[in-house]
Order: structure tokens, then C-alpha cells, then sequence
């Protein structure tokens, strides 16, 4: 039952695989997975998601700050305290977005 | 804005419940998702036609997409991943359209769905590492002075994931929105500012044609972004480190 010509060409495997190759049909080896979420390089999608995370990180730190000066009636104290804290978690975040995910150290290193 | 704004929807039957277009548009999306894996799975064919191709590439997408970054216990977490990419995927899009309203450009709904995933992943990370889990905020190899400082960095970095995730979303969303209003407003004043200003006025129109094929990438790749943070987090709710 083989459909192959009769001849020393190329096995059926083969052509089939040439022909999905072809099609792009195989599937890519796929690259080193490096950041976290890492897909197009597109400059102003890494400037956003730099910046949210930047952002966020000090708007969670501000206001855990500011809720607790309101708790404790310690004026600014907290919120310098937190924001500072936030500032160095965000550049973690950031920092975490680009470095190897190489499993235990999480970053430090 | 009058595209970012509520109003009730369906009559007088919607306003007495508070159903908005907002809440209309989210229907709609969860009955395009039902009708693309219903429709599309309907034929059962071998070989699949167009439709059901289209339903399990997206079944098979969004599986690799669990497996690949949280494991094979990433099997469990489809069905929320598949149900989170497709309802954020089929907002962005449905909002491409005009006359639409796009319910992934509020703020509300995107931390509605953050608070979802970031209440999952705690659940998931404490009840497969009961008290363990909280190790998760103690980083490994420093020294013990440090901890006093880096503890309150990692649970500040845990907490910020709540802010970040809901932000870029909606941020990508109503950006995108105000760009499309904006330009298109200098389209119309424009034109309408004497003979001479027609040439920029066509210009900018085929800014604006661009910005809805921009805006068809942003929606696809944000909903993609959310879906695989989702999975990421899941992964160290699961993996721990």
C-alpha cells in the first residue's frame, strides 16, 4: 500500500514534514521563556508596564501608609515610612520583569 | 466622554434593576463565547471546518497557555483562565465596534476581576501550603537583618499586583478610547475649519483607521497579558518560589 514512487527519493515522512515546514505548520522550537511575560519587545508596551508597576506599588504603599496614620494618629510618619518601602518594591517589580526566572532566588541575587 | 458613560439598558425593565450597557455588553460577550464553543463544537468533525477550527484553537491556546506556565496542575485552572482570557478578549474586541460599549474600559470591572484572580490565588497558595504559604514572603539566602525591611517589600510587591493587573488593563482600554475620540474630533473640526484644512483632516482620518487596527492589537494582546499574569501568579501560588 505504498504511495511512494518506486526510487531512492526522499521517504513519505520526510516530504510530509517538508511540506508542513513549508506551511509553517510545524511548530517553532520555542525560545527561552526570560521574563516573566515576555513577548513583543514593543518599546512603548515595556514603558507602560514599567510605569504601572512602578506606580502601583507606590499607590499601595501610600495608602497602607495613610490608613495607618489615620489609625494611629502618627501624621506623616507611616506614609514616609511605607512609601519609601514602596519605591524599593516597585523597582523589585521591575526588576522581577526582566531578570531570568531561574527558579529559587526570585530575584536577589 | 459619552462613550465611557452608563446609562440603563433594556427599557424600563433594565432601569428598575440598574442593568446597564455596561452590564448589557458583558451578556453579550458571554453569549458570543457560548455561541463560538457551542456552534463551533456542534459539527463534531473529524476534520474541522473554519468555526470549529476557530473554537478548538482557542480550547487548545488557552490549555497550553495553563500547562505550559503553571504545570501540569494547570489542568485544574483552565476552565477560569479559558473563562478570564475569552470575557476580557470579547470585551476589548466588542468595543472595536461602533456604537459598542466597552466594558473593560471602567475601572470597577477590571479590579472586580483582579480582586477575583488575586482572592484565587491566595485561596489556591494557602490551601496547598497551609501556613507554609506565608514562607512565600521570607526570600531565601539573605540575612536575617534584612528580613525586618524585606518582608514589608515582598507583601508591598504582593499587594501591588492588585493595582498593577486592574491598571494596565483599563489604562490600554480607555487610552486607546480617548485617542480614537480625539483624533476623530480633529476630523470633524477639521473639515469643517474652510477648504484648505481638508488635506490634514483626510490625513488624520487615516490616523484614526490605523488606531482601530491598533486598537484590535492592543485588545487581543492585554487580554493575553491578564490571562498569563493569571497563570504566572497562579504558578507561584502553587510553586511557591
Amino acid at each position: 500500500m505504498s504511495d511512494e514512487p518506486g526510487g531512492g527519493g526522499p521517504s513519505f515522512e520526510e516530504r510530509l514534514n517538508a511540506a508542513r515546514r513549508r506551511q509553517g505548520l510545524e511548530p517553532q522550537p520555542k525560545p527561552e521563556r526570560s521574563g516573566s511575560d515576555s513577548f513583543g519587545p514593543s518599546p512603548l508596551s515595556i514603558g507602560l508596564r514599567v510605569g504601572v508597576e512602578l506606580a502601583s506599588a507606590l499607590a499601595v504603599a501610600f495608602a497602607i501608609g495613610y490608613g495607618l496614620d489615620r489609625w494611629f494618629g502618627t501624621a506623616p510618619l507611616f506614609i514616609i515610612i511605607f512609601v519609601l518601602l514602596g519605591g524599593v518594591a516597585g523597582v523589585l517589580n521591575v526588576w522581577r520583569m526582566f531578570a531570568p526566572r531561574d527558579g529559587s532566588d526570585r530575584g536577589y541575587k | 466622554m459619552s462613550q465611557f458613560q452608563l446609562h440603563p439598558a433594556l427599557g424600563i425593565v433594565g432601569s428598575s434593576v440598574n442593568f446597564t450597557n455596561s452590564n448589557l455588553f458583558m451578556v453579550i460577550a458571554g453569549a458570543l463565547i457560548l455561541a463560538l464553543l457551542w456552534l463551533g463544537m456542534r459539527p463534531r468533525a473529524m476534520v474541522p471546518g473554519r468555526f470549529q477550527s476557530a473554537a478548538e484553537m482557542s480550547y487548545e491556546t488557552v490549555m497550553s497557555m495553563c500547562v505550559d506556565t503553571i504545570g501540569p496542575e494547570g489542568r485544574a485552572y483552565f476552565p477560569f483562565v479559558f473563562t478570564l482570557f475569552f470575557f476580557i478578549l470579547f470585551g476589548n474586541l466588542l468595543g472595536v465596534w461602533p456604537f459598542d460599549f466597552t466594558f473593560t474600559s471602567h475601572i470597577v470591572v477590571t479590579l472586580a476581576l483582579t480582586m477575583l484572580v488575586m482572592v484565587l490565588t491566595t485561596y489556591v497558595g494557602l490551601r496547598t501550603h497551609r501556613m507554609h504559604w506565608f514562607s512565600y514572603f521570607v526570600p531565601q539566602g539573605v540575612p536575617k537583618v534584612l528580613l525586618v525591611l524585606l518582608v514589608p517589600i515582598e507583601i508591598l510587591s504582593y499587594l501591588s499586583r492588585i493595582i498593577s493587573l486592574s491598571v494596565r488593563l483599563f489604562a490600554n482600554m480607555m487610552a486607546g478610547h480617548v485617542m480614537l475620540e480625539v483624533f476623530g474630533a480633529f476630523v470633524v473640526m477639521l473639515a469643517g475649519a474652510g477648504a484648505i484644512f481638508w488635506v490634514p483632516s483626510a490625513l488624520t482620518l487615516a490616523v484614526n483607521v490605523a488606531l482601530i487596527g491598533f486598537e484590535f492589537l492592543v485588545g487581543t494582546l492585554q487580554a493575553y497579558v491578564f490571562a498569563i499574569l493569571t497563570c504566572i501568579y497562579l504558578h507561584d501560588a502553587i510553586h511557591l518560589h
